[in-house]
């Protein structure tokens, strides 16, 4: 009867601890892929890695220490040379100082010594949230002064790289860096020392076309966008839409370019491994 | 390089190296030097025309000349892909310098390329790799190394044949990170800003003598180097024959060392 419907009875439960529990499991972070939402706390656990599609965020240089050196063993150094302003070009500065107080880091690269898992090595962190982690005069100039430093100390090298290319803010002189640091690793390699890159979310321009590909070791992290030129620019020139998979880890590694594309669980023991295998090789 | 001619901006300069008529490496090469043979490929996966190489002989000296290749028609820029080389050039590119170096052969480049290919085959074949190795090996060559930019310096294409002892640019030639178009639509967001950005990046061949990237300019006849080829390939024998009589007395060892200290002195930063 029709007449039952309004007489039946609905009942929903109310949870009154729902915000007290809510709070206990602590913030909601956004998948920047997927756009699933998950907590904070696990993510991090997880390293920065989407428990829905299971790609990685990108770390900044904090991040990216943290779950690589061991705890304490990191060493800041080249943070004396920083960014002026040499095309005049408007609104620069007051960019990388506005960018300086968001992440909290002086320019795009950071640089040191630690160790890991025991084995002391020279590390560059390369910062995609700086803008776009493009490599200017003071990221040149860091990295040189980088791969000097290891050369003198017999240490290898590491380098985390993203990048979006050259800094276009700084002109010529960007340009220049790519000759720069692909000298001074030279030097470093002449040397009988380790380099090894790793190429992470995203590996681009001039960076790709420099010092990212000249490791002795390439390591990829999986999912990692890598490529020389940028994925608009190509399909711009050809007129068609490139495959998905165009420009990934996978494909580089594929292709001949990568020597190994690692999940960012194993990677600390990757390294520590290698690093170990040619201290063992040098005989020290 | 005569008052008047100090005038042209950048975009004007860009207009003169981009015209059909402006000598290619065809012209400077078949006048300055003599004996010319030109060597093909990268002994991996191809000939890449985008950039020609071969050995010569400038005088007495027999040397090793490569350069950007741009076409005078349209089915020699097609062949040519518009001197925008693929990996396979550059990696050609460095077995001639690396033959030239074993051969103690002088290494002469002409740059004239809007910039490294971008396309699949390009991505697949690792250009990013190719020219970063180009950058790496060329820095550490011991044997004379001369670079002429005589139109187009497009970013790392051109720097990939670049990293030498002297670096000259042609009174005309722009040499720069990125193209005018593609500074303005990045970083304003609006491509028809075009010419501004070409004055702010700095690209002539004066700006980057006096931000101390290239050792010198070679002047031009008047109104462009088309006007007179035969005059503008005198005025480029003469700085190579200048500075081969000097870089020929060095090392090899020392001339890999000054190479790598120019270029490691190369960056504006401050220091606390």
């Amino acid at each position: 009867m029709l007449i039952d419907l309004f007489k039946k009875t609905r009942y929903i439960s109310v949870d009154l601890d729902y915000n007290e529990r809510q709070k206990e499991l602590g913030p909601l972070v956004v998948c920047p892929f997927c756009k699933k939402s998950m907590r904070a706390k696990e993510y991090e656990q997880r390293l920065h890695q989407c428990q829905h599609c299971g790609k990685y965020g990108r770390l900044n240089p904090e991040q990216r220490l943290a779950i690589t050196v061991d705890e304490g063993s990191f060493q800041l150094m080249n943070e004396n040379v920083y960014t002026t302003n040499p095309l005049d070009f408007k609104g620069y500065e007051e960019k990388i100082a506005v960018l300086q107080e968001k992440t909290g880091c002086t320019e795009a690269v950071t640089t040191g010594v630690g160790t890991i898992l025991g084995e002391k090595t020279c590390i560059a962190v390369m910062n995609s949230e700086f803008l776009m982690a493009s490599m200017g005069s003071v990221v040149g100039e860091r990295l040189t002064r980088l791969f000097e430093y290891a050369t003198e100390e017999r240490l290898p090298v590491i380098i985390f790289c993203a990048s979006g290319g050259a800094r276009m803010h700084e002109g010529i002189l960007s340009l220049m860096q790519m000759a720069k640091v692909s000298g001074a690793a030279g030097k470093h390699s002449q040397a009988g020392l380790l380099y090894i890159t790793v190429l992470t979310d995203p590996t681009t321009g001039g960076v790709t076309a420099s010092f990212a590909m000249l490791g002795d070791v390439i390591l990829a992290e999986k999912n990692a966008t890598i490529g020389f030129a940028g994925r608009r620019v190509i399909e711009g020139t050809i007129g068609t839409e490139l495959p998905k998979d165009f420009q990934t880890a996978e494909f580089v590694e594929k292709h001949g370019f990568v020597d190994k594309v690692v999940s960012r669980q194993e990677l600390k023991e990757v390294l520590a491994k290698i690093l170990k295998l040619h201290r063992l090789e040098a005989g020290n | 390089m005569s008052g008047e001619h100090n005038k042209i901006t950048a975009s004007g300069r860009i207009e003169i190296v981009k015209q059909k008529a402006r000598p290619n490496v065809v012209d400077y090469i078949s006048r300055i030097f003599d004996d010319f043979i030109e060597f093909r490929g990268d002994r991996a996966f191809g000939d890449d025309q985008a950039i020609l190489g071969g050995i010569a002989r400038l005088g007495d000296i027999p040397v090793t000349v490569i350069g950007h290749h741009k076409g005078k028609n349209t089915q020699e820029n097609i062949d040519f892909n518009f001197a925008m080389a693929h990996p396979e050039g550059y990696r050609k590119a460095l077995r001639l310098m690396k033959q030239a170096e074993k051969f103690h052969r002088p290494i002469i480049c002409f740059v004239d390329t809007p910039g490294a290919y971008c396309g699949i085959g390009a991505e697949e074949r690792g250009q990013g790799e190719a020219i970063a190795k180009s950058l790496q090996v060329m820095m550490a060559l011991e044997t004379p190394v001369i670079t002429i930019v005589t139109g187009e310096g497009g970013s790392g294409g051109a720097l990939g044949l670049a990293v030498a002892n002297k670096v000259y640019m042609l009174e005309n030639a722009v040499y720069s990170v990125i193209s005018p178009k593609g500074f303005a639509s990045i970083l304003w967001k609006d491509a028809t800003r075009e010419k501004e950005a070409a004055e702010l990046l700095k690209m002539t061949a004066q700006d980057l003598y006096d931000a101390h990237i290239i050792e010198g300019i070679i002047p031009e006849p008047e109104e462009g180097a088309h006007k007179d080829v035969k005059q503008m390939c005198k005025n480029i024998e003469a700085v190579l024959r200048q500075d081969l009589a000097e870089l020929t007395g060095i090392s090899g060892q020392e001339l890999a060392q000054l190479r790598y200290e120019k270029f490691r002195h190369m960056g504006v930063f401050l220091e606390r």
